[in-house]
């Protein structure tokens, strides 16, 4: 291991707290996102308006998270902020739009004239995918270190794809333990569907990123680290045939269980997210800016630090409210 | 300078994108807290009219949360798109700022609007209560947060400069700028006035088509009283915000007042057309001495000119008319809000002030939006005051794709506007019920008459 430089703990524990708000943000709006993709998978109103009852109380909560991240990654690392993002100019233009779509369609389409609601479903179902695609196309391009040229750019785009496959599976995964009966049935369906092309898209980018860096390379496949590593690839393997005999065996007599698909498909979600992290160490602009060289003024770091200390247990115990009072199977929204 | 020049359309796209954002949180920030009042006056009388225009407005504020949250998130991702050397040189002060909002102000928000929107029936009636407090309050933590951050971009202070970037020296002197008091009383009150004639408007619109119920009266009152009571304060801080502004930035100011030469007993120009390739106004129509008595409180005192500040003072034509906007519609608020308030107290409703109230629904919105004209414009050369020029800050984006960006924002933007004007009047016309969001009956909750 290369020797620290001095005051380093600041920009690592700011990158682990960015970190951990993005993996967050990939879970949680990721079932929503998902949901989304899912809507008119079911012709049905009332499975639809369900299936956004089982989101309704918790994307807004959920997105902020992206905000978190975000903002985490312009206020402690300004110049890789301003590197990646005009890197990946047309990407988050698009996700953008997709989330708009998305975060607005929620509102309308349960407020507007009953002729107009298909169309709210659409720019729901729309910018749910758009949105999905765009981060699997930033998240592409990131790992090639924003590399130009045709077979980037395709690579990008099937990493756009694997990603709203996870996100789907993630999703259907949710209603499977939110919702009950016949919707429930579809959704075990759906996320068999997802599962697999997940799986391909883990196995491709695994493939594709020591291929792309032969830092990364080195990395992974030098001994004694490989030994330590293998767990990784190992568990997220296992994980994946768990998801496919229990949904296979969709439903078992009691639902108890319920749950499990859903915190199966988040463990994968962290596990290739520590994989990719351990890739990237320490650089925060892949292969060209460390997250020692980019971080911003100790003083401005600990003034945040010492905020967020206060305040994220805040944040967590007020989100386990939330998540207790609208716990259980998803029921109708009412306003009042 | 070629037509497509990168950082005129940054800046384009900039502008869009804050002037949309605004527009939802002038109106969440201020209906949290009539909405508090909704729920308090009902939780005290027992009144069912005040649960009344509390359901029928808490889906105007869930429209219009939504609208601010995804704008906002726009936003947030601007600053690294369009601006980067922003961040990169004045990241140190502007990213804790940008910061405390998020920690303190969003996650709040977000997470107890599910409770104040869906809980009910789920959590107990004073929980309830306290989720919309919460959120209210969320939403005004987080006006002071941002507007801490723009007001130290007009007057900064507590900072100094090594090797050319921001470094952060006293905290509080970067949160109490000297115009930051000004800026965010400024602000709550344009906040409090625009959903004042929001409610006013839209109950007027409901009464003049016979939907005359006790809800709808008392959301009307409301709207009245509130506007009559908030504007005299605007006019108030308005006239305080020049005077600290006049300190601060005199060049704004003079573009403000539409004033070329240094003058003693300045006289307030009404109407004029600033020609500024030839430095002077044309069609002047003057009150003698009134501008400096506004902003001396003397009539004979000194006014400086923009021609003292040559080359360094913002276009003058946009922050001359947009300020006559602000302040135009200001005064029309006074006469209406006043007149409506006497005529509500000797017959009720009239048509005639229905229809004016009507009229005036969106006032708010073009006061507003002429105010951050007149503030941003009016800051120009400068992105921060005497530390970073707007034209240094922009990235490095080919003009093609800012362009195709800016294009496929403006197309959402519109369409997003109409439909949340369409979607607003369609709830008042429907009295604010609403079917498709819970098909079968919830377990508990109390059906209101369809
Ligand atoms: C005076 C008020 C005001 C002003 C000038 C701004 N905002 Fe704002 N913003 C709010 C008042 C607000 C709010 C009322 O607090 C919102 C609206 C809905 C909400 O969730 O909070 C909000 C939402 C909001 C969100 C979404 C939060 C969420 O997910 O809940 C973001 C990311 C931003 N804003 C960011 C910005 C940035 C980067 C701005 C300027 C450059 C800005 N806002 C100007
Ligand atoms: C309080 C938070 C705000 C911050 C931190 C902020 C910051 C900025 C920044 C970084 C720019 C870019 C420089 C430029 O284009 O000149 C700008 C310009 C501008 N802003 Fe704001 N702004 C805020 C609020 C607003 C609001 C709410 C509006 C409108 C409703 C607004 C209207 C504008 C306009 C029109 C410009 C363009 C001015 C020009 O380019 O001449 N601003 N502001
Ligand atoms: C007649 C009364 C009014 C006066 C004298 C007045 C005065 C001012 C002044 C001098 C500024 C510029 C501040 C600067 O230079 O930085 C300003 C900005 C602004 N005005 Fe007004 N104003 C009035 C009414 C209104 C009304 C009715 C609204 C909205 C409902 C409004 C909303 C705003 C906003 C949002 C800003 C920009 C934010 C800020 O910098 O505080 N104003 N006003």
């Amino acid at each position: 291991m290369e020797a620290l430089p001095p005051g380093a703990w600041l920009p690592i524990t700011f990158a682990v707290l960015m970190a951990a708000a993005m993996l967050l943000y990939a879970v949680l709006d990721g079932y929503d996102l998902g949901v989304g993709v899912l809507l008119r998978a079911t012709p049905e109103e009332t499975q639809r308006d369900r299936m956004i009852a089982s989101i309704g109380p918790f994307w807004d909560a959920n997105e902020t998270w992206l905000v978190l991240g975000v903002g985490l990654l312009l206020v402690a690392f300004p110049i890789a902020h301003g590197i990646i993002l005009t890197a990946l100019y047309v990407p988050v233009a698009l996700m953008l739009a997709g989330l708009i779509l998305r975060g607005v369609a929620f509102e309308f389409r349960a407020k507007v004239p009953e002729p107009k609601k298909p169309r709210w479903d659409f720019a729901f179902q729309f910018g749910s995918i758009l949105a999905a695609f765009s981060q699997g196309w930033m998240l592409g391009s990131y790992i090639l270190g924003f590399a130009t040229g045709w077979a980037a750019f395709l690579f990008s785009m099937a990493v756009g794809v694997f990603v709203v496959a996870g996100y789907t599976l993630v999703g259907a995964c949710w209603l499977v333990w939110r919702t009950e009966g016949a919707l429930q049935m579809l959704a075990a369906r759906w996320a068999r569907r997802a599962l697999y092309v997940t799986w391909a898209g883990v196995l491709a980018v695994s493939a594709a990123t020591p291929l792309a860096s032969p830092r990364i390379l080195e990395r992974w496949f030098s001994f004694p680290e490989a030994l330590l590593l293998a767990p990784i690839p190992l568990a997220t393997g296992a994980l994946f045939l768990l998801l496919h005999i229990f949904l296979r065996r969709f439903p078992r007599a009691d639902h108890s269980l319920d749950w499990v698909p859903f915190a199966a498909t988040a463990a994968i979600f962290v596990l290739c997210f520590q994989g990719l992290a351990y890739s990237f160490w320490p650089y925060v602009v892949p292969e060209q800016v460390t997250i020692f060289e980019a971080a911003a003024a100790p003083e401005s770091l600990i003034i945040i630090l010492v905020g967020a200390a206060a305040v994220l247990p805040m944040i967590g115990l007020y989100t386990f409210f939330v998540w207790r009072v609208f716990g259980g199977k998803a029921r109708d929204l009412k306003y009042y | 300078m070629s037509e497509l020049d990168p950082i005129i359309l940054a800046r384009i796209q900039f502008a869009a994108n804050i002037t949309f954002h605004i527009l939802f949180p002038t109106i969440t920030i201020a209906l949290g807290w009539v909405l508090l009042f909704f729920k308090l006056r009902f939780n005290a009388t027992g009144d069912e009219a005040w649960m009344d225009a509390y359901k029928f407005w808490v889906k105007v504020f869930a429209l219009s949360f939504a609208l601010g949250v995804v704008s906002g998130i726009v936003m947030s991702f601007q600053f690294g798109t369009n601006w980067p050397g922003f961040m990169e040189r004045v990241g140190n002060v502007a990213g804790p700022l940008l910061a405390y909002e998020v920690i303190t102000a969003f996650f709040l928000e977000a997470s107890f609007l599910a409770i104040m929107l869906f809980g009910f029936g789920r959590v107990s009636n004073r929980i309830h209560t306290l989720a919309t407090v919460l959120v209210a309050g969320g939403t005004t933590l987080s006006a002071f947060w941002i507007l801490v951050l723009n007001s130290w971009m007009h007057t900064p202070a507590g900072y100094e400069i090594r090797d050319g970037v921001v470094h952060a020296t006293d905290w509080l002197a970067i949160i109490f700028t000297p115009s930051m008091p000004y800026r965010f009383v400024h602000m709550l009150l344009a906040s409090g006035l625009t959903v004042a004639f929001l409610i006013a408007g839209l109950s007027a619109y409901r009464w003049l088509r016979d939907d005359r119920g006790a809800g709808v009266m008392k959301a009307l009152r409301t709207g009245v009283v509130l506007g009559a009571v908030l504007i005299p304060l605007q006019i108030l801080a308005g006239d305080l915000h020049g005077l600290n502004t006049k300190e601060h930035q005199p060049a704004k100011v003079a573009a403000m007042e539409g004033i070329w030469e240094t003058e003693r007993g300045a006289g307030l120009r009404l109407f004029a057309i600033p020609d500024e390739a030839n430095r002077q106004n044309r069609f002047e129509i003057t009150i003698p001495y009134a501008a400096s008595l506004i902003l001396t409180h003397q009539w004979d005192g000194e006014v400086r000119g923009l021609n003292e500040f040559a080359g360094e003072h913002p276009p003058v034509a946009p922050v001359f008319y947009a300020f006559r906007i602000m302040v135009g519609i200001g005064m029309l608020m006074l006469l209406v809000s006043w007149w409506g308030l006497w005529v509500m107290h000797r017959r009720g409703m009239t048509p005639m002030l229905a229809r004016v109230l009507v009229g005036m629904t969106f006032s708010g919105w073009v006061a507003t939006l002429a105010g951050w004209y007149v503030t941003e414009i009016g800051r120009q050369p400068w992105l921060v005051t005497g530390i970073l020029r707007t034209g240094e800050a922009a990235g490095p984006v080919a003009a093609g794709t800012i362009a195709a960006s800016l294009a496929m924002y403006l197309v959402i933007y519109a369409v997003l506007l109409a439909a949340y004007i369409g979607t607003i009047y369609h709830l008042a016309r429907r009295g604010g019920q609403l079917t498709i969001l819970s098909p079968t009956p919830p377990r508990s909750a109390p059906q209101p008459a369809e």
